[in-house]
């Protein structure tokens, strides 16, 4: 009984919609973290006078402490616009599709 | 009969406490490795074994088949299962480990944490939904979704048997000589105390207790730790720059605090260890096993939103805290310092730089509380490790390969309790045979081990329509032989453990993941291409349908009551 309804969300084109729509957006997501880490790391690697240069003149903290919490932050920030986007639009989207592939 | 378990468990512990603590302060104090015995701590540490035996006693009553046992029944939320995941993941390695680091060099403490980080956007964004949606009990659940079902099953199991084992020992060898040095315990009797009540909870409650261990574990260490970044704050009226200015001052290093250091020394190396941390995150059995534990994909994804939130925020903290350690306890050297002289380094060596700041900050009391943390961090660690190791041999080698899946509930719910009690045991026994061994590069192999092996499997079978069981297999074998392999011939086993000469290891980077995770993916598309056999037709025609499932859930939400 359910690979007919399996079948049924397979041929509606909502479901490709949001296949298309999430998955896209996770690849985008995923590669944003990506670069922002790996951006990082590769500073560290190869720049590591320019992170430790100071945010402003007689200042003791420099560039990368902001820079690394920074990355931080965005990490938590990317990871819950995630969330919050593929909680609301696509699950609403998600329960649509389950609905009409029961009612037929 | 549960009742009594649970007491005499209980008693047989205090017997323990009491045994060590009668022997420790026979020992020699003036060793710098073991202080002496810390009552407060013990009885901080006793409450929260009093309350965490209560809560076991409690899901006990509740713990009746097997998907309770694994699972908790699906009955966890997301804001619940955020917490218990963050306090799986929290290591008392990581606590005092990176507030060591930051302490002991500064900048490049930042740099390791957020490595540790990055693992979570990659599975909110790519695995926690399809997860919820296609397992059941355990991460081999979806790896073997369309697969044949022995070989597949064989395989994840070994690949988390030999996960577990790494971490595990890494934790028993830590939490000995953490406990030998916060509580002045022996160390045998530590590691003892840890497999015993890691056994009672896992037995008796199963996944619910765990769960719950974990969350009070990391509700402790964050409110702990904020504490501790606070005071630290409060003193420097909350302006960061007037911290570091005074950590710039006092420092040995002085400025080069400030500055990135020998951590990453060349790029390969960096983008390896990178790689090792990002997607081996996404394979730790026992962290892919917290997401059946919710209902739905919803409740998922908001589990793995917390989690982040707190890991990420914990990070920030630790940074915080060790540079609070550099300021606070130079102002004390005789209180922290090995015979008060600041060359000679912190007493009980560099990882004790929190624990002395809670001292600092907090007095003797705090000191307990952060104490007795540190050993709760601990166990809901290894009840995590044991219960995932557990699950992987009764669900996916007994009910499923042995018994082809007509084990009733009961009995694979006992062999799981067998397994349980075997890997306490092992896991005690391994944690005092390595005692004195190096075992510094088993975390980082448990996570090559896991991206190499585990994610490549669960990732192209859950996204990859042409992937068929002997692609799965072997790639998880060639990326299980090569990240283990790899590691044994670099300077960190074979120079460090093997004592070879330096310059000898035959590679020369800091993580084989970079090469065993490409070589895996590789093997898992080069062999499934190839495969053309009957069944691998049949399983590319089950693609279809997986999607759909692991897509939308349909089909899955009647598993959330298992």
């Amino acid at each position: 009984m359910v690979d007919e309804v399996a079948a049924r969300v397979e041929a509606n084109p909502k479901y490709h919609q949001l296949v298309s729509m999430r998955s896209s957006y996770s690849i985008i997501m995923t590669i944003l973290v990506m670069v922002v880490y790996y951006g990082y790391i590769l500073l560290v690697a190869f720049d590591k006078e320019w992170l430790a240069t100071k945010i402003g003149a007689g200042m003791v903290t420099s560039t990368g402490i902001p820079l690394g919490v920074g990355v931080i932050v965005i990490t938590i920030i990317l990871t819950n616009i995630y969330v919050r986007r593929a909680n609301t639009e696509f699950d609403s989207l998600n329960a649509e599709i389950i609905k009409e592939a029961n009612r037929k | 009969m549960m009742n009594s378990l649970v007491r005499n468990s209980l008693a047989l512990l205090c017997g323990l406490l009491v045994a060590g603590a009668a022997l420790a302060a026979g020992a020699d104090l003036g060793q710098t490795t073991k202080q002496a015995t810390n009552w407060v701590a013990i009885g901080m540490f006793a409450g929260f074994v009093a309350i965490t035996l209560g809560i076991t006693k409690w899901a006990a009553s509740r713990t009746r088949s097997a998907a309770d046992f694994y699972t908790a029944g699906g009955g966890i939320t997301g804001f619940q299962n955020g917490l218990a995941i963050a306090g799986d993941y929290m290591s008392a390695a990581s606590f005092l480990g990176i507030s060591g680091l930051v302490f002991g060099s500064g900048f490049d403490g930042l740099i390791f944490s957020i490595g540790w980080l990055v693992g979570w956007p990659v599975i909110t964004f790519l695995m926690a939904e399809r997860l919820r949606n296609l397992g059941k009990f355990t991460f081999a659940d979806v790896a073997s979704y369309r697969f044949a079902q022995t070989p597949t099953r064989i395989f994840a199991a070994c690949g988390t048997l030999v996960v577990v084992a790494f971490y595990m020992i890494a934790q028993m060898v830590g939490a000995g000589q953490l406990i030998k040095v916060l509580f002045g315990l022996e160390y045998q009797y530590a590691v003892m105390i840890v497999g015993v009540l890691m056994m009672c909870y896992v037995l008796f409650g199963g996944m619910t207790a765990t769960t719950w261990v974990q969350i009070i574990k990391a509700v402790m260490l964050l409110c702990g730790a904020t504490f501790m970044a606070l005071a630290v704050l409060w003193q420097f009226k909350f302006n960061p720059e007037l911290l570091f200015a005074k950590a710039v001052e006092v420092h040995s290093k002085h400025d080069l605090i400030m500055s990135p250091g020998g951590l990453i020394k060349d790029p390969i190396s960096a983008i390896s260890v990178g790689m090792a941390l990002m997607f081996g995150t996404a394979g730790l059995p026992h962290i892919l096993m917290r997401f059946f534990t919710v209902p739905s994909a919803k409740e998922a994804r908001k589990s793995v939103g917390w989690a982040t939130t707190w890991i990420g925020y914990f990070y920030i903290l630790t940074f915080i805290i060790g540079f609070g350690a550099v300021v606070m306890l130079t102002q004390d050297p005789g209180a922290y310092y090995v015979d008060g002289d600041l060359a000679k380094g912190l007493k009980g060596g560099g990882n004790m730089a929190a624990i002395h700041l809670a001292n600092a900050v907090g007095g003797n009391v705090f000191l307990g509380f952060i104490s007795a943390v540190a050993f709760a961090t601990i166990l809901a660690v290894v009840s995590g490790l044991t219960l995932s190791g557990a699950s992987a041999v009764s669900h996916d080698l007994y009910a499923t390969v042995f018994m082809k899946g007509r084990a009733d509930s009961a009995k694979e719910l006992r062999v799981s309790k067998m397994t349980t009690i075997c890997l306490g045991i092992v896991a005690v026994i391994l944690g005092i045979a390595f005692e004195k061994e190096n075992v510094a590069y088993m975390v980082m192999l448990a996570f090559a081990i896991a991206c190499s092996a585990n994610f490549p499997i669960l990732f192209m079978s859950v996204l990859w329509k042409d992937c068929t069981t002997k692609g799965a297999v072997a790639g998880g074998i060639v990326g299980l032989v090569s990240s283990l392999g790899l590691t044994i011939v670099s300077a960190s086993v074979w120079e460090a453990v093997l004592h070879f000469p330096a310059g000898s290891a035959l590679f020369p980077y800091a993580s084989p993941a970079l090469f065993s995770m490409s070589a895996a993916f590789l093997t898992i598309y080069l062999v499934s291409i190839m495969d053309n056999s009957k069944q691998a037709q049949l399983e590319r025609s089950l693609y279809p349908a997986q999607k759909v499932r692991s897509e939308t859930g349909l089909g899955s939400s009647s598993a959330s009551g298992h």
